[in-house]
């Protein structure tokens, strides 16, 4: 069988479930009457993402690239500190209960802050990803490396090898598996924080977007705003799917 | 005392569990010659394996003195290859690459042990299988590469742990044949073979296997009995079924258990 056909195997129930719901929407809203500001149908969906007077494309670029800062500087800040932790316990025992701190803190209840201190702008959107998506790639990272076997570790104190090449040859590529899986988690939450930074203090954005709807009673351009994020969310989860795929082979399956 | 390749002398080992002080080895004294295939067997529990991770210097002795090969052994020694009950292959790496391993870790040049690891393999009967991943092979397989690792740097001294325990006892029989194999029982003379340290629980895989077998006692553990295994070599597997094997087998299981077998004949 092709590729093709195998794809198209394994997702025609996903496509046949989408098109239905789509259809009994566009019908309901139709038949039923549904007033417009309420709900608006997938066909003036449609036309507001295409046709509509929004100019997508900027705010599409802003989102996007304050929501691929965020992931970037998740990712970073992430895996340093879970090697940190990793290497050292005096890091660990001073980090972790900041950590789990910061964590627990709603980071939403900060966004008003990030506007007082850093006013308007992309960075402090990208901030705000990074600070609701880092905590899942610190802890899976120090898994990671942590999760070696014993026999694994003396067998590298037999030969008497130096601690980095244990790490650069035992631990980091054990912890692989894992910081991808994480990854996965923080391609969601920083599009929620970029979303979220923007409904606090934006001028731009898809999150400005939607904000602007609601005195506007805008509904179908709302909707469209929501088709876009969840097209950057999908691109960049896919992303780092395919990332898994090509750098962690050997864990396929594994999450 | 005889010099051995291994000597121990009143070797003693105690822990610190959440409930005080545990004595896991005590006046442990024994000398191991050079070429020698010696297992220990005994009780769960008995310190064979920490008895093993001792000589090789992974864990520190509470008494007593361990010398491999005329030197103290006070930290990790180099000259030796070990196996685990599981075969702990890096699962991202290729067979080759983790027969390769112990070079990296050594810091030796691995391109210049490629020829060797691949001999190793060729002779564990994994020609093919170089390039395939852990996963792609079945657990006695993982096993023997496993087995090619601790061989590469040509270790006098080998430490296995209970290597064969994870593995289906007809895969586990024909590991054993293997092994003597690799072991050179058929091609060279006693001393240029490697001396074997090999923890087990099962004694017919002990008596099969060994020139010696140690029986430890339940913990703390002690030296119980020392049997010297008389049987001819190379060993058939129609020596399983010998007189003689059975013999020694039902000695080392009474001295292991203390007791003679209740409403038996013998």
């Amino acid at each position: 069988m092709t590729k093709f056909g195998t794809l198209a195997n394994r997702y025609w129930p996903t496509l046949a479930l989408f098109a239905f719901l789509l259809a009994s929407w566009q019908a309901a809203v139709t038949f039923g009457n549904i007033r417009e500001y309420l709900l608006p149908a997938p066909l003036s969906v449609w036309n507001a993402l295409w046709h509509g007077d929004t100019a997508w494309a900027g705010h599409l670029w802003t989102t996007t690239l304050e929501i691929i800062g965020a992931f970037l500087m998740a990712a970073v800040v992430g895996v340093a500190l879970g090697v940190a932790i990793a290497w050292s316990p005096i890091l660990a025992n001073a980090l972790v209960p900041f950590l789990v701190f910061v964590n627990t803190l709603p980071k939403v209840a900060i966004a008003p802050l990030f506007l007082i201190w850093m006013g308007y702008g992309i960075f402090p959107n990208m901030l705000m990803g990074a600070l609701i998506g880092f905590f899942p790639v610190v802890i899976n990272t120090a898994v990671g490396l942590s999760q070696v076997e014993p026999d694994m570790l003396d067998l590298g104190r037999v030969f008497n090898a130096p601690k980095w090449k244990i790490f650069v040859k035992i631990r980091i590529p054990n912890a692989l598996p894992y910081i991808l899986s994480a990854l996965k988690i923080t391609a969601t939450a920083a599009v929620v924080g970029a979303i979220v930074g923007e409904f606090v203090a934006s001028q731009r954005g898809l999150g400005y977007v939607i904000v602007t709807t609601q005195s506007s009673m805008n509904t179908s351009v709302a909707f469209a705003a929501l088709v876009w994020i969840s097209v950057v969310g999908l691109v960049l989860y896919g992303a780092v799917v395919l990332l898994a795929h090509l750098w962690a082979p050997w864990a396929e399956g594994v999450d | 005392m005889t010099k051995g390749l291994i000597d121990l002398d009143r070797v003693g080992m105690t822990y610190q569990a959440a409930s005080g002080p545990v004595e896991a080895l005590a006046g442990i004294s024994a000398s191991i010659g050079a070429g020698e295939f010696v297992s220990l067997v005994g009780p769960s529990g008995c310190g064979k394996s920490t008895l093993l991770r001792i000589v090789a210097g992974l864990r520190p002795a509470t008494t007593g003195t361990i010398t491999v090969a005329g030197r103290t052994v006070t930290q990790p020694i180099p000259d030796i290859g070990m196996v685990f009950q599981a075969p702990i292959l890096l699962k991202w790496r290729s067979i080759l690459e983790n027969v390769l391993l112990p070079a990296e870790l050594a810091g030796k040049d691995p391109g210049k042990l490629r020829p060797r690891a691949e001999q190793l393999l060729d002779m564990a009967g994994l020609g093919g299988f170089g390039a395939k991943l852990p996963r792609e092979l079945s657990g006695g397989m993982q096993q023997r590469a496993a087995l090619c690792r601790a061989l590469l740097l040509d270790p006098p001294l080998l430490l296995m742990d209970e290597p064969f325990g994870a593995l289906d006892a007809m895969t586990r029989d024909d590991m054993a044949l293997e092994l003597l194999r690799i072991w050179g029982e058929k091609d060279l003379a006693r001393e240029a073979r490697k001396t074997v340290l090999f923890v087990t629980h099962s004694i017919p895989e002990a008596v099969f296997l060994s020139d010696r077998v140690i029986v430890m006692s339940a913990r703390p553990g002690r030296i119980a009995a020392d049997f010297r295994i008389d049987l001819p070599r190379p060993r058939t597997v129609e020596l399983r079924a010998s007189e003689a094997f059975g013999k020694l087998n039902l000695e080392i299981f009474r001295a292991l258990t203390g007791k003679t077998i209740v409403g038996t004949a013998l």
